[in-house]
This record gives C-alpha cells, structure tokens and sequence, in this order.
C-alpha cells in the first residue's frame, strides 16, 4: 500500500511536535523514520493510526484522501501498529490480546477460541516468534511482551505495517529474524515503517530514509548513499562520536559482592541459581545475557525488590540481604529500573516531582517533612538543563514526554545521587545516538568518581563499550566472567546461548563445527 | 553540557532556570505557567458546571412530567398550547426560585446551607484524600458513625468545663472515625483484602453497634426505649458563630480548616507526596523505596479521621444534639458524589459541598413554597453524577472538543 503524509502539522500545549512534515512510502518499500528523542517521530504514527488528528496536513492511502479518525478506522484501512510502549490487556493471555477486536467468532457469534489460538500458534511458528498462545501477559517479560504486539499487526494482516521501536527489547538473533520478516511482508507488497534508534539496523534494512529534527523532515536518503556517522550527524545536526573514550579502570575496593545467590521469579521457578560477582570501586561490571535468563531477577534481588531464597548481598561489607528498597537506597543504591513506565515514573506527575522521587524526604528538598518547592523546582531546571531533557516546561506530567525523554528524567534522578553504587537496568533503551553517547560518558564518569557500577545490558554493543568486565549469564547462572579484552561479539554470543563448553572447545581446537542449543 | 544541540525544538528553556532562580519568578515562564493555571483551571470547570445545567435542566422536565396539574394542562396542549407551556415554566421557575431563595437567597438561608455542607465537605475530604491514595473509601458513612458516636458519648457523658470539654469530644470524634477506617487500612496493609469491600462491610457492621450502643444505660436517656441517646451537655456542643446576619454553628470552620489542612498536607509535605505516588502508580512507588502498605493504612486514618469529623460537626453542632438510629449515615454515600464533582480537590470538595448543601437545605423551602417534592433534588443530584462522571455524554451533548488530558475513562476525571 502506498502511504502519503502531506504537510502535516501537530501541535501539543507548549510544542509543535510535528511541522508541515511530508512522507510518502511506497508499496512494497521499508522506510526507515529516524530522529531524535522528541523528534515528533510517534506523534506522526499516531496520527497515521487514527490515535491524534492532525491540526493541519492530509493522509492518503494509495492515492486516495483517507481522514482518520480512529485506530479502529485505520486498522480497516489496512494499517497496523506496534507501538513504542505496549497496548495489551495483562490479565488476558497471547491469543486473547492477539485476537482482540478481530475475534473469531462461530455460529450465533460464540467466540472461537481453538481457531484464535490456532491461527496465533501458526503465525507465532511461521515467524518463529516462540510465544506461548496460553501464557497471560503480565507474566511475559517485556521483550516477550514486545513480539506478543508484533504478532497481533501480523494476524490483523495489515498492508502498511508501523513499527515503533520494535528492536529495542529484542535479542540480536531475535532482531535478525525480524528483518527477516519485515524484508518477506515488503516483497509480498507491504508497506513498512520502521523506526528505530539503532542505525545500523536502518541501513540494513531500509530501502529508503527519512530523518525528523524538531517536527521537520531533514532530508531523505538511502543506505547506499550514506552511513552511521552521516546519519548521525543528520539526525543530530552536529558530528557524534559513536564510541566512548575511556582509559582503563582503577578499580578499588569491593563495593557490591554477591554471593550464591538464589531467587525465585513471579511463579515461583528458581530464575537466579546461585550467582556470585563482585563488582569494585571504579569499575563497571556489565551483565550479559539473553533477555529472561535470571538478568532481571537478580538485579531486582540486589536492590531489595525481591525476596532472596538463599546467598547475600553485602554492600561495603555490609550484610544487606533482604533490605528493603528504602534501606538499600540510603546504605548507598542508585538503581534505574527495566521498565521505566511501570517502575521508574509516575506517569501523572510533573517532571519536577519524578526528578526527586526518591530524594524528596532529604534536605534541601523538604525539611522535617515539608517540601520546599522552591529547592525542588531548582532542582529540576538544573537537571533537565544538564541532561538536555526535551520537555515544555517542569510541570508538565512526564507521560506526556516522548520515550527516550522519559528515561533521561530517571537517569538524571539516579545518576544525581549515585555515589556508591548504580545499578542500571538497560539504561539506553529508545535513547538517540546523540543521547547514548551523552549518557555513556556520564556512565564512565561515575565510574571514574569511583562508583561501582553494575550494568545490565541485553545490548552487545553497549556492554562491549562500557564494561570493564563482562559476566555472562545463562539460565540464571554466571557462566563465565571475562575481562573486557578477552571479549568479542563472537564469544560473549556462545556464552549467552549457553555453549560453555562448545566455547571452550573452539578455543582449545579452533574447530568450526559448534552446535548451538 | 555536552549534548547542547543547537536546536532546542520548541522546548522553551526551562521555566524558573534562570530567571527563577532569584525566586522573584520575574520572567515570562512564570507569567506563562500563570495563564496556563488558569487555563487548566477553566478546563477542570467546564464539565461540573456543564452538568450542573443539565441536571437543573432535566430536573425541570422531571417536574413537569411528574406534576399533576401541568400534566393536566399538556393534556389539552393541542388546544391551548401556551397555556401548557406557560404552566410548565411556571412551575419550573417558581420551584428553582424557591429553592434559591431557601438557600442561598437569604442571610438563614446560607446558614441553614453552611450548616448542611459542613458533614458533607468533611465526608466529602475523606472519599477525596483515600482517593488520592488510589483508595475507594466507600466506608465514609460507618466513620461518620463511629465518629459521632464517640464524640456524643464523650459530649453528653463526661461532664467538664467547655474549654477542655469541646476539643475532647472533637478529638474523640476524629481518633474513632481514624480508628475505624485504620481497620479497614490495616487489613489492606496486611492482607490486602480490597478497601471496597472491607469498609461496606464496616458500614454494616458500624449500623448495628449503634444501634446496639443506643439501646444500653449509657446512651439511653433514662425513662425512654426509643433508638435515641442523651443529648450532648452544653459545654460539648459547637459554639454559634454569627457573621452579619448569617449565623452557623462553629463545625464551618472545622471543615474549612480540615480542608486547609488536607491540601497542605498532600501538597506540601512529603507524606502527602508519598501517598499521591502511591495512589498514581504503586510500582514506581515502591521502587523509590516508599512503603505502599503503610501509605494506604495511613490514608485510611486519616481518611476516617475526616469523615469521623463530618459526624462529630453533627453531632455536637446540630440541634436536638442525640444520636439517633442509622445517625445521618447517608451523608457517607453523598460524599462519594461531592469528592467527584469536586475532583478530589480539596477547594473542589468546599464548592461542590457547599452546592449539594444548598440543594438540600432549599429543598424543603421549594416543597413548602410551589409543592415540588423534595425527592426532585435527590434526582438532581443524581443526574449531576451522572454528568460528570460520563464527561464525554457532556461534551456531545455541547458539542465541546475532548481537552487535553481530560481522559475518558470515569477514574481518571478523577483527582489532578
Ligand atoms: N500527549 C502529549 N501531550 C503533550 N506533549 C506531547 C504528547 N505526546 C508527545 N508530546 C511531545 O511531542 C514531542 C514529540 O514526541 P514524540 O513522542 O513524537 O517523539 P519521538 O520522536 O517518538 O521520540 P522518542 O524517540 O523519544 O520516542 C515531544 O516533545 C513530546 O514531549
Ligand atoms: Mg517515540
């Protein structure tokens, strides 16, 4: 399906966030929309999707003048959307959400649940997805629950498909058969847009480019044409650099040690099965792993968010196993959560009060219990300042901030009162280049004043440009600790597919032959 | 800073960066917020005013189609058509007209309204601060109860000198309605047993202790078997307070200073703050290290601590000043309704109080004066409950655009 925007224009309280943009796709064709965070990219899905009205501008489908004016009316049309930040019912299963508004249904209406999960089973195969049909959603992890709303675009058979963000939570293996796929619904005639920070991934799969800066087209271009850098630039306006500096790692003394550590997950599986690590003063220890190896278990267990079956935490020497999050914050944690919607925003409220969430009952922010706005309001202006956070203004509420916005707001709050320990959950997850790099230096910066950091990544190439050493884990055991030099994309993939002894033998013999399981 | 882009996209520099600093607020941000404030102000005013005038306005045909004579007149409306539509609009205006007049129309008119609003803004403050806690206290009416209950027995059983007297049963009114809903608190914090469910069922089970309390020796007055206690001594009841002509009783200003109270401590403190997060997403909340069962079971003492008072200003304010069955406990179900129109908001919950007030206290002026039943403010009120909480019936009906963040959904019309 051809898809054209012409001139459209969308205005929130205090931004444009989209300005006279034009964007045309062809069938058959994956466009690439890249930008900045705030670039007004999913404002001009969403008004694509029937989710905003445009103040100004027209969509037309195939030549034809379409005016949107509900998802349900876009889905009609033919276009499907899976979004930056999921649309799913937790309490319903996979094939419950995936058939969601498109039920089928038998004689007299009843609802054909053995077709629906039928046909969820058979898409689910045929893109090689892996999900369970009868799994609930609110016990999937979040890069399950991502290829939950790709499979649901797919059974609504749309012929423009958007993606916004669909890598960011997904394994590079899993990001390789998605392009697979996408790259088989264009050569069957579908349309895809496809919005993504990773650049890479654009030049790899896109037919053509498009860039947003402030709400406004940059340029168009192709991956024949251009680069990582250039594109960076581009997107940026100004040259990035897309790798760290550091100089080597001084490590101090042992801050965080673990110790034969075992926790359970939700249902009650042994998700961490006796970890040891020590992380020091100084250094950065990157975990690395598949996405639902235990990763997200043991770093919940460290900060207090989950009880601890058997083994210690000790924090400077301390006993602080079991330590409730309260505790762990002021024995010197600084923690930046997964899943920063759920756990590390209030969506409600003003960027000002997400800023001080956790700090607010110290002084200057309050005194014997009495906030002082003044200090709090200050307090923001500075950080959003520093950390180039786009938002209209402090008060607006931080649901309102495009993604990677929303996460500079808890970097900034954690990273503001880290002094012993930061613990990072997937800390640039939908962030731009520009903002990576920002936020990779103040990573090693920390790491620097000598904060022990301990960096839970699904992404290679962040752990391979931030750790100074690397423990790879693997159905929640370590198994195998390596110091940054002896690492590469190569032998960190063995070790997270869980080929121990495979990896040691091709070092050993040099042979070819490896099987993966 | 590092990642200065040149661009900042329409991301005006932060109000308060610089020019806030000094704390004059001097720059335009401030004057912008200003006008911003002001906007949002008009926006969250639009849909309870609405309501409020097409509620009047059904009630109206409510009123002609249920009144005889006018019905006799639209009967032959073929005939004589003004003359049914005449008889209609007068019997509508004469019954508004009384009801103002009865209300707000004269200087014991307000008294009378000031009078009934207080329990209900105290009620109503006790379903908005649970609320901003992501609490629903359904149980505001078994407070009041309790509240009244311990407050009366401190009144008309002790027998002390006003100046110790009168803050002794006050404060007896607020521990046992605080009590009362700590249990239900509690028993959230513990065993997270829904709050919805607990307090119905403490309502019930508040019913029957009164009930129970007012047939013993020491709330019955002597030589009567009657449901009804003792009154409450004079050195325990609310003083009169007149200012100019209208005259109240001193429960007034409790309710205003509770409602003083209640916003500086959810604004301004961090209490307050913990319990807003809490009640706006309970996950973040406890990754910021804060402890959601006690912000709940803390939210519920307080919760019925206010709505304790809503039953201590009744008890100790009202004429006649005896608890009787049941005691006024429909005031508890009526906050429900002015914490929403109010949009838990403390300076809402004064305002929407004050107008569910006048709706009662003019009932009874309007059925005296045109025979318009009282019950025609029941269904009043219901209808302008029924506006807000369906904003979007409102809107089609004005054909008003959706606001920004004026969500859908009933639950979230509610709060900030
Ligand atoms: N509902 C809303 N209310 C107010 N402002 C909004 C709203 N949605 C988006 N914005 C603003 O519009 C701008 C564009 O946001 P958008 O979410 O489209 O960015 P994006 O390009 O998708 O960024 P990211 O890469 O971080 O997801 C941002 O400045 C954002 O703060
Ligand atoms: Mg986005």
């Amino acid at each position: 399906m051809k898809v054209e925007l012409r001139g459209i224009t969308k205005r929130f309280p205090g931004v444009v966030a989209c300005k006279g943009v034009d964007l045309t796709v062809e069938s058959g064709e994956v466009h690439a929309l890249l930008g900045e965070n705030g670039a007004g990219k999913s404002t001009l899905m969403n008004i694509l999707f029937g989710l905003y009205r445009a103040d100004e501008g027209e969509v037309c489908l195939d030549g034809e003048p379409f005016d949107c004016r509900s998802p349900a009316q876009a889905i009609a049309a033919g276009i499907g959307m899976v979004h930056q930040h999921f649309m799913l019912v937790p309490v319903f299963t996979v094939a419950e959400n995936v058939m969601l508004g498109v039920e089928p249904t038998g004689p007299l209406g009843r609802l054909d649940r053995v077709e629906a999960r039928r046909r969820v089973e058979e898409l689910s195969d045929r893109y090689g997805l892996a999900v369970d049909p009868d799994a609930v959603i609110e016990d999937l992890p979040v890069g399950v629950q991502q290829r939950v709303e790709i499979l649901k675009a797919l059974y609504r058979d749309a012929r423009c498909l958007i993606l916004d963000e669909p890598t960011a939570v997904l394994t590079p293996h899993e990001i390789d058969e998605l392009m697979a796929i996408i790259r088989q619904l264009a050569d069957g005639g579908r349309s895809v847009i496809f919005i993504s920070h990773k650049l890479r991934e654009a030049l790899g799969i896109a037919d053509r480019i498009t860039v947003l800066r402030g709400g406004e087209v940059v340029g168009h271009t192709t991956p024949a044409e251009t680069d990582e850098q250039a594109l960076a630039a581009m997107m940026v306006g100004r040259d990035v650099q897309l790798v760290v500096d550091k100089a080597p790692a001084r490590p101090g003394e042992p801050v965080l040690e673990v110790d034969g550590l075992v926790v359970s997950d939700d249902r009650g599986h042994r998700a961490v099965d006796g970890v040891s690590l020590t992380v020091r003063a100084g250094e950065i220890l990157a975990i690395a792993g598949v996405q639902g190896n235990g990763q997200s278990e043991l770093v919940e267990a460290i900060c207090g968010l989950r009880p601890v079956d058997a083994g210690a935490v000790r924090l400077d020497g301390r006993d602080v196993t079991g330590h409730d999050p309260r505790a762990m914050f002021r024995a010197g944690l600084a923690h930046v959560p997964e899943d920063r919607q759920r756990d590390g925003l209030i969506g409600s409220l003003p960027v000002a009060d997400n800023l001080v969430l956790n700090q607010l009952d110290r002084r200057p922010f309050s005194r014997r219990s009495v906030i002082n706005r003044r200090e709090v309001r200050r307090h923001a202006a500075r950080l959003v300042e520093e950390f180039d956070v786009r938002t209209p203004s402090i008060d607006t509420p931080v649901g309102n901030l495009s993604g990677g916005n929303q996460q500079k707001v808890i970097i900034a709050r954690e990273f503001f009162h880290a002094d012993r320990l930061l613990v990072l959950s997937q800390p640039t997850r939908g962030l731009d280049v520009g903002s990576i790099q920002y936020i990779h230096r103040q990573i090693v910066a920390k790491r620097d004043e000598g904060v022990a950091v301990l960096l839970n990544s699904s992404e290679l190439d962040e752990v391979l440009a931030l750790a100074d050493r690397i423990a790879v884990v693997y159905r929640g055991r370590v198994v195998g600790v390596l110091d940054r030099e002896e690492a590469n994309r190569e032998r960190l993939g063995l070790l997270m597919a869980g080929a121990v002894e495979e990896a040691a033998a091709v070092e050993a013999t040099g042979e070819e032959e490896v099987t993966v399981t | 800073m590092t990642t200065a882009t040149e661009q900042p996209p329409a991301a005006p520099p932060p109000a308060g960066g610089d020019g806030g600093d000094a704390g004059a607020g001097t720059g335009g941000g401030r004057g912008r917020a200003v006008v911003a404030r002001l906007a949002d102000l008009g926006n969250a005013l639009v849909i309870p005013v609405l309501a409020l005038v097409t509620a009047l306005v059904v009630g109206g045909l409510v009123m002609v189609f249920t009144d005889p004579e006018t019905l006799d007149e639209w009967g032959s409306f073929l005939s004589d058509p003004l003359g049914a539509l005449e008889a209609s609009w007068d019997l509508v205006s004469e019954s508004y007209e009384a009801l103002w007049r009865s209300s707000v129309g004269t200087p014991r008119g307000i008294g009378r309204t000031l009078v009934e609003a207080t329990p209900l803004a105290l009620a109503g403050l006790s379903v908005a601060f649970a609320f901003r806690a992501g609490l629903f206290n359904i149980g505001a009416a078994g407070q009041l109860i309790i509240g009244a209950t311990c407050a009366g027995w401190v009144g008309f059983t002790w027998d002390l000198p006003a100046p110790i007297h009168l803050p002794l049963a006050v404060v007896a009114g607020f521990l046992g309605g605080a009590a009362w809903g700590g249990i239900a608190g509690v028993l959230k914090a513990r065993t997270g047993a829904h709050e919805v469910i607990t307090t119905i069922m403490l309502n019930y089970i508040s019913y029957r202790l009164l009930d129970y309390a007012l047939r013993s020796d020491a709330f019955q007055p002597p030589g009567r078997d009657d449901l009804i206690s003792k009154p409450v001594r004079e050195s325990a009841r609310l003083p009169e307070v007149s200012l100019g002509e209208v005259t109240v009783h001193a429960g007034v200003f409790v309710a205003l200073a509770a409602a003083v109270a209640v916003w500086w401590l959810l604004e301004r403190t961090t209490t307050g703050f913990r319990l807003r997060a809490v009640g706006a997403n309970p996950d973040a909340a406890r990754y910021a290290g804060m402890s959601v069962p006690a912000m709940y079971a803390l939210a519920m003492v307080v919760a019925g601590g206010l709505a304790g008072l809503a039953g201590t200003s009744n008890i100790l304010g009202r004429p006649s000043f005896s608890l009787t069955g049941g005691y006024y406990s429909f005031i508890g179900f009526d906050a429900i309704a002015v914490a929403l129109l109010g949009r838990a908001n403390p300076a809402g919950v004064l305002v929407s109080a004050f107008l569910f007030g006048a709706l009662r206290s003019g009932s009874t002026g309007m059925q005296a004066a045109t025979s318009t039943p009282v019950d025609i403010i029941v269904v009043i009120q219901a209808l302008i409950i029924l506006f807000v909480a369906a904003p979007a019936l409102v809107r089609s009906i004005y054909r008003i655009k959706a606001g920004r963040g004026t969500a859908q959904t009933f639950t979230a019309s509610w709060g900030s």
